[in-house]
């Protein structure tokens, strides 16, 4: 038993032990469940510290699940995954303490659900075998389902059930690739079936390729949302109750994007090249389209989901850039928008239980009655919109440095999606925020609860941390990045060779 | 001739039809001269008769072979779907017993019927001659007819019963057509013996490929297969819940037995003349299961059109005709049984008295009235659209991959975009029991019977082991199907 594995059985525990403790207390041992799970897990850093890359996979195990066909229990850590675990059990406990007013019916529940969340979760980052990942990938679809569509708004139905089939019809073709993926190479296992690939026993001509790639793109797409995919995000956003818009920015959209790079861009390097251009493209309408229809949003929730559409455009753009830079700032971005986000959709969250309304219309003047929450709302939104000493910064900062490596065009066109962010961001702050307060904003908003303080903070010590000591976080990523590069480049260019030879 | 008479071997190889048939005539007997209190007997007689059923099963297996000069074949995957097809009989009585009691029509045939029905199914589970297929078959659906029709004072479950037995019967002549074209054109009705003769080839591929059509007419009236499922959602609406919930399993089960055994042996040979056929059904049979069951609004409408599209899925499997193929039907099979008799429990519970409760939205906000079944019924949903975990889950996954190692790419894209499609009327019911709040029709839930709860738990428990541990019967169909 590995400390992995405890952090990743302890959740799918919680949610049994949930099911049957009383009522009243179900919130409180939620908290506990996830503070130990986080506490837990930050223990995963232990092989990670001081600059040291481990040789292979930390925490490495490999047991036999079924004997036939050979699937296995395959899980450990790299670079890749180790902040995206670390994210999603330092969220857990932070989406439950917002949601510790805001959810009052049903509540065991609800918390159950979140703990389930957190088990598939960890599971799609930890897993280095393609069935265990695709399973925890369909788990993960469940309790995010059930959150939407029990404790959502009044849209709440069709967009738990658009949003359960968007990811359904994508990862079904998933699924069919891996069953080809078994077939050709006998194996589930991520790290076999690249030892495959890479000594040349298991090779696709360039057609085949395209279409596995394909079949995993559109799957992933979908649940990044990449351009045109992402018209469930603003439903599933808007209508989630605040810990579940938490979880599914920060944390859910973040297994499409973990997805292209892990699967994608590793499995099938040729494809990936050949179309990136076409990707890139997608991404950087992605950017500009996403922003420009957040800026025309009267509503927050929706306001912030389209700046999601835009910002993992960045990240996209940034993996299909094939430069150490660009793949550092994809993947660092991830991080820093489920931070940022998260705060966002926190934030918004607690507006919404004090006015009961998401229409920035009504509110204005907030300020006043509540400082402190204007004074957080302002460096989220700040840290949202990439102002250096804050975290997105680094993250866009790379993504344009490694786009502009690839194709200078890119970064150009890229770059206008920084400065529409700062237009709506700030647009929708100086509505909210600023002016003369009305008679309801005065009567119904008060400052920040000691709660919410415990909930914002630890975010809010991220943001600048992120932004100013990019050390504590990039060495283990770029080190990750380093060899996938290589890798890719390899397959590449080896590719190329065999093109020329005839 | 060898020994004519038959050896003691071969009657322990037919133990299960004999223990079946036995208690099935003892309840038949008890009926007459048990009084109206006394009735509550013959629940526990069929369990124990199923029980000493299953006990035979594995005596038989103990002796593997064939029986009665080759009518019969005892080996693994006789023995897999004699298991599969009791079992269902046992959760079968378990969430009817209480359904009977509530409809005060407690008699004893209701229990005689079923073992007579299981009877059939045990005998196609192991016939290895086509007219012993055609005997079980019919045993298996003259008992169903009646038990479509049990509650005789209720017009639907006569109108289920009528149309059950016309189509049925038309069914049966077109497989018996089939059977005596081939028996011209081969001069067997023996499969191992057809096989033979069929891989010499001195017989007329097309003449053969003709009975191979009729008799597959036959068996996909019975699998519900489109063309020919047009009765199946007026018979599950129409007969007792408990009923459908049988009649969606058990017979499809034994009825998959005989399409594998018939296909793969005695149509082995001329497989490239039946594949494009068995190829179009499965497509067509999915097609039409899943876009009918959207627009269903009955519960046990839409769980027909539901086992419809699930027919479709196993077909598939049909037409990869390999190892793999047939070990995924098995599972499947076993996977659905489950899943499927689950689900119509719960049903039979949440409809109550006269089944008054059978529309979609008649479940709103159930899950608040009694969490811990709306929770299975989640289970067996989740299931039958194929989330992980679950056994319909690895179910789907063996099929498609079996298909995808034969090389039906297309059929495999195509039946995985359909089970995304399937997610939608399913999570419709999971939409009502959560997302909505409760109404008028979940009032006065009364709580679960014992039987029934034993029935609704003990399937989700095969569901989820199924889903978790699907080795512990996959090692066993991967040996036992057939190759």
């Amino acid at each position: 038993m590995t400390l992995l594995d405890m952090v990743l059985h302890a959740p799918l525990l919680g949610f049994l032990a949930l099911l049957f403790v009383p009522k009243a207390s179900a919130r409180m041992i939620a908290l506990v469940i996830s503070l130990v799970i986080f506490a837990m897990s930050l223990g995963l850093l232990a092989p990670f510290m001081g600059g040291a890359t481990p040789n292979g996979l930390a925490f490495e195990r490999n047991d036999v699940w079924i004997s036939y066909p050979p699937i296995h229990y395959h899980v450990g850590l790299d670079g890749l995954s180790l902040w995206l675990v670390i994210l999603a059990t330092f969220l857990t406990p932070l989406a439950i303490l917002c949601s510790w007013k805001y959810i009052e019916h049903r509540q065991k529940e609800f918390y159950a659900f979140l703990i389930l969340l957190e088990f598939g979760l960890i599971g799609v980052f930890v897993s280095f075998d393609l069935f265990l990942f695709y399973v925890f990938w369909e788990v993960s679809l469940v309790p995010m389902y059930f959150l939407v569509g029990i404790w959502g708004h009044e849209r709440r139905i069709y967009a738990a059930v658009k949003f359960f089939l968007y990811t359904m019809a994508g990862s079904v073709l998933m699924l069919a690739a891996i069953i080809y993926l078994y077939n050709k190479s006998g194996s589930f296992d991520y790290t076999e079936i690249l030892s495959q690939l890479h000594s040349g026993k298991l090779s696709f001509d360039p057609h085949t390729q395209l279409v596995l790639f394909l079949a995993f793109f559109i799957a992933f797409a979908i649940k990044v949302p990449l351009f045109p995919l992402h018209t469930w995000l603003p439903d599933a956003h808007v209508e989630a109750p605040t810990a579940g818009s938490i979880m599914l920015a920060s944390v859910m959209l973040k297994m499409g994007t973990y997805g292209l790079l892990r699967y994608c861009v590793i499995l099938f390097p040729d494809a990936a090249h050949s179309s990136a251009p076409w990707i890139a493209g997608l991404a950087i309408a992605g950017i500009v389209y996403g922003a420009l229809v957040a800026m025309v949003q009267p509503n927050m929730k929706k306001l912030v989901a389209y700046s999601s559409v835009s910002h993992l455009g960045f990240v996209v753009l940034g993996i299909f850039s094939f430069t150490q830079a660009g793949l550092d700032g994809a993947v660092y971005q991830m991080l820093n928008h489920g931070i940022s986000t998260g705060a966002l959709f926190m934030l918004v969250g607690f507006l919404y239980e004090r006015r009961h309304s998401l229409e920035i219309a009504a509110y204005g003047g907030v300020a006043t009655p509540a400082p402190n929450l204007a004074a957080v709302f302002l460096i989220t939104t700040l840290a949202s919109i990439g102002l250096p000493t804050l975290n997105n910064f680094i993250g866009e900062y790379l993504i344009l440095q490694g786009a502009s490596q690839a194709h200078f065009i890119w970064a150009v066109f890229a770059s206008l999606g920084v400065i529409l962010s700062a237009c709506y961001m700030l647009w929708m702050y100086q509505r909210a925020f600023y002016g003369k307060a009305s008679e309801s904003v005065s009567h119904h908003i008060f400052d920040l609860t000691p709660r919410e303080w415990l909930a914002i903070s630890p975010l809010l010590v991220l943001m600048v941390w992120m932004g100013i000591f990019t050390q504590s976080f990039l060495p283990p990523i770029s080190a990750q990045n380093a060899l996938i590069l290589r890798d890719v480049n390899q397959t590449q260019s080896r590719a190329v060779a065999a093109e020329v030879k005839p | 001739m060898t020994a004519f008479l038959p050896t003691s071997s071969e009657y322990i190889r037919i133990l299960p039809e004999i223990i079946l048939t036995l208690v099935g005539v003892l309840i038949m007997f008890l009926e007459a001269v048990t009084t109206e209190d006394q009735k509550s007997i013959f629940a526990p007689i069929t369990v124990v008769g199923l029980a000493g059923a299953l006990i035979g099963t594995f005596a038989a297996f103990g002796n593997p072979g064939p029986a009665f000069q080759g009518m019969l074949m005892v080996d693994g995957f006789a023995t897999f779907f004699r298991v599969l097809v009791i079992g269902v009989g046992l959760l079968a009585v378990l969430s009817s017993s209480g359904y009977l009691r509530q409809e005060n029509h407690r008699g004893g045939e209701f229990y005689a019927l079923l073992l007579f029905s299981l009877v059939g199914q045990s005998i196609m589970a192991s016939a290895n001659e086509l007219i012993m297929i055609f005997v079980g078959l019919e045993i298996s659906s003259i008992a169903s007819y009646i038990l479509a029709g049990y509650l005789r004072d209720d017009a639907r479950n006569n109108e289920s019963a009528l149309k059950y037995f016309l189509l049925g019967s038309f069914a049966t002549a077109f497989l018996l057509y089939g059977v005596a074209w081939i028996y011209g054109t081969t001069g067997s009705t023996n499969l191992t013996q057809i096989r033979l003769v069929l891989l010499n080839g001195a017989e007329p591929v097309a003449l053969a490929g003709i009975a191979a059509a009729l008799i597959f007419v036959g068996l996909a009236f019975k699998v519900s297969a489109a063309p020919f499922q047009a009765w199946a959602p007026d018979v599950y609406q129409g007969a007792p819940a408990p009923v459908s919930a049988f009649l969606s399993v058990g017979p499809k089960a034994a009825a998959f037995a005989i399409l594998l055994r018939v296909f793969m042996t005695a149509f082995g040979p001329i497989s490239s003349s039946w594949i494009p056929m068995v190829w179009g059904v499965a497509l067509a049979t999915m097609t039409v299961g899943n876009f009918a069951a959207i627009l269903q609004s009955n519960i046990k409408r839409l769980l027909a059109y539901s086992s419809i599209a699930h027919a479709g899925y196993v077909l598939v499997a049909v037409a990869a005709n390999s190892g793999a193929g047939s070990a995924a039907v098995m599972f499947y099979m076993a996977a659905y049984a489950f899943t499927n008799i689950g689900a119509f429990a719960v049903v039979t519970y949440f409809a109550r008295k006269g089944e008054k409760y059978v529309a979609v939205d008649d479940f709103n906000g159930l899950s608040q009235r009694n969490p811990a079944m709306a929770a299975m019924l989640s289970i067996f949903l989740f299931s039958l659209i194929g989330v992980p975990l679950t056994g319909g889950f690895f179910g789907k996954f063996y099929i498609f991959k079996a298909a995808l190692d034969s090389n039906l790419i297309w059929l495999t894209v195509l039946g995985l975009l359909n089970s995304a499609v399937a997610a939608y009327y399913y999570l419709r019911i999971l939409v009502v029991m959560y997302f909505k709040e409760p109404g008028e029709s979940s009032e006065n839930l009364p709580p679960a019977g014992a039987a029934l709860q034993i029935a609704v738990y003990g399937s989700a428990i095969g569901t989820l082991v199924l889903g978790i541990f699907p080795s512990w019967v996959l090692d066993f169909v991967v040996k036992a199907g057939l190759k």
